[in-house]
């Protein structure tokens, strides 16, 4: 009774159409089309675009994401030492995700355009320019804005797991004379892993998100190394080609999944062993 | 505090001191360009999108990045919200539709997490999984259904299509049960041995308890929404049903002398909403990733 609403709406909004999205996947026309089994889906994957967008995704999350992991834990270690003015640092860091994008686009262009200021330093600097949205460049900026806008999120996921570790652990581990090294490797990582599981998840899951800063700053066909999957889809959207799209977000679900499934079992493993 | 302790400490407030500013860099920028004359954003920042000399690489004007304006002046802000009808306009837009979305889904998810986190009935945690996958699926999954269902009930290029999804949104629903399946199953019990139904036990146990989670829920829904981007570029059409996400998106290429005042008012609700519920919105995303 309680779940009639959502359950009514929920079908409505994304199960049925999903699954009739599913069906579309497999003919060739939108209305009336014939069944044509897995034929979308071997063309998709033939399909230039299609694999360089799928090729720039893997790689911007291979390297985004780590990268956020090692910056977001080691602040929050940091933070956790005891600062000055911790709450205001920790609010500091955390702003960005409630900043809008669209709203520091402005910032950004000044920074990465052909004439802009990261530009002017390495002129002065006595390097030539680059021009960072039109060339390999354009995946540190995207990296750069990831970072930027995420860190706060894993921040507070990492403080919240650190927070719950006791303290008497380290004193215990102190006396028996554990070095800082061995207290970080064997108590802290060790506890902390439930949540890393879920931070790694979350950041994966929010990298495929970078799209609204990618269209902000260079819009519906950026750079080709970061064309991503997102950009693909939106595209075949507005090209109206739909059973593409249903097949490409079909082949996303079923990946995203996988993944979701994999760490979620890794995990339960990983409790089992701790308990 | 003792003597040895006290360097140590210093630098590390340092560090962090080093990076809270290095992140602060975008919205710092911003705030103080807000209050340029719109000349002078043009003298400073007109440079960008020109490719001038790419060939020979031999211009060496840049764009001149400036913290302090020369002189103070509100001209952005007397633009864009008094003689420029659009930002106020689009501004209106944006609040028209996040309001309903936030209480739509607030009502919505806080029955269903109360009968996923205290109901027992046939294939429950099977149900949840596929709210949680489908809460984890990036928006250009879930743009298929959303375009078909907009589609098929003639929705397209009006508000509902944005909205009605929203609604339903699956995030509501996870985080909630995540909240309420810490409230102590004896107080339910409690008030069903005096003989109160399910339907007291949710409106005067679960919701005032899940009160906390409730604000997080909006002040994260506030955020997510107010930020959207991709859902109203594909479903409205007409520019004067935009929300201000777009017309953010628009300005730095066309009108960007006045863009950072714009800027500014376009995340002041979200910042101010930030400081007032701060704890809230912590509470929030570490709720979301607390597994029960």
């Amino acid at each position: 009774m309680f779940l009639t609403p959502s359950m009514l709406g929920f079908a409505v909004f994304y199960m049925i159409p999903f699954v009739m999205g599913i069906s579309q996947s497999l003919t060739n026309r939108t209305l009336g089309g014939r069944f044509t089994g897995l034929s979308n889906y071997s063309e998709l994957l033939a399909s230039g675009s299609f694999r360089k967008a799928a090729a720039n995704t893997l790689l911007f999350t291979g390297v985004s994401v780590p990268l956020l992991l090692a910056l977001s834990l080691s602040l929050a270690l940091l933070i956790n030492k005891g600062p000055f003015f911790r709450q205001g640092l920790q609010t500091a860091l955390i702003l960005p995700l409630v900043v809008p994008v669209a709203s520091v686009v402005l910032v950004w262009q000044i920074f990465f355009d052909w004439n802009g200021t990261l530009n002017a330093w390495l002129y002065h600097g006595g390097h030539s320019r680059v021009d960072w949205l039109q060339s390999n460049g354009s995946m540190g900026v995207l990296v750069v804005l990831y970072l930027w806008k995420n860190l706060g999120y894993n921040l507070i996921l990492f403080l919240a797991g650190l927070r719950q570790i006791p303290r008497d652990y380290y004193e215990t581990a102190r006396i028996e004379g554990a070095g800082r090294w061995h207290q970080f490797s064997r108590i802290t990582l060790v506890y902390l892993t439930p949540t890393l599981f879920f931070v790694v998840l979350i950041s994966i899951i929010n990298s495929f998100k970078v799209f609204r800063e990618t269209y902000l700053l260079a819009g519906d066909y950026p750079y080709d190394r970061i064309y991503m999957l997102q950009h693909y889809m939106n595209n075949m959207f507005a090209a109206l080609e739909i059973q593409k799209l249903t097949a490409a977000a079909t082949l996303m679900v079923l990946c995203i999944s996988v993944l979701v499934m994999a760490l979620l079992s890794v995990e339960r493993r990983f409790r089992d062993v701790l308990d | 505090m003792k003597r040895s302790k006290l360097l140590p400490q210093i630098a590390l407030t340092a560090i962090l001191g080093f990076f809270a500013l290095l992140m602060s860099v975008p919205l710092l920028l911003t705030f103080t360009n807000s209050l340029m004359t719109e000349t002078e954003i043009g003298m400073n920042y007109g440079l960008i999108g020109q490719m001038t000399d790419v060939a020979a690489g031999g211009n060496t004007r840049f764009v001149n990045l400036k913290l302090l304006p020369d002189w103070l002046s509100f001209g952005q802000y007397r633009e864009v919200l008094i003689l420029n009808s659009k930002f106020l306009r689009m501004f209106w837009n944006s609040v028209g539709m996040v309001v309903p979305i936030i209480a739509g889904q607030t009502l919505v998810a806080s029955l269903a997490a109360y009968a996923f986190a205290k109901l027992r009935f046939r294939g429950r945690d099977k149900l949840f999984l596929v709210y949680l996958l489908t809460m984890l699926m990036p928006f250009q999954v879930t743009l298929v259904p959303n375009y078909l269902v907009a589609s098929t009930l003639g929705l397209m290029n009006k508000e509902a299509a944005i909205i009605l999804p929203g609604v339903f949104g699956a995030f509501g629903v996870f985080m909630l049960r995540q909240f309420m399946a810490h409230i102590p199953g004896a107080y339910a019990e409690a008030a069903k041995m005096d003989g109160a139904g399910e339907w007291t036990v949710f409106r005067h146990i679960a919701i005032p308890l899940a009160k906390p989670g409730l604000a997080a829920l909006a002040v994260l829904l506030f955020v997510d929404y107010w930020n959207m981007i991709e859902q109203p570029l594909l479903f409205l059409e007409d520019s004067f049903k935009q929300p201000l996400s777009l017309y953010l998106a628009r300005i730095a290429s066309e009108e960007r002398g006045v863009g950072f005042a714009a800027s500014v008012l376009y995340m002041t609700p979200m910042l101010l909403l930030f400081f007032y519920a701060e704890s809230y919105f912590i509470q929030g995303v570490q709720m979301s990733g607390i597994k029960g």
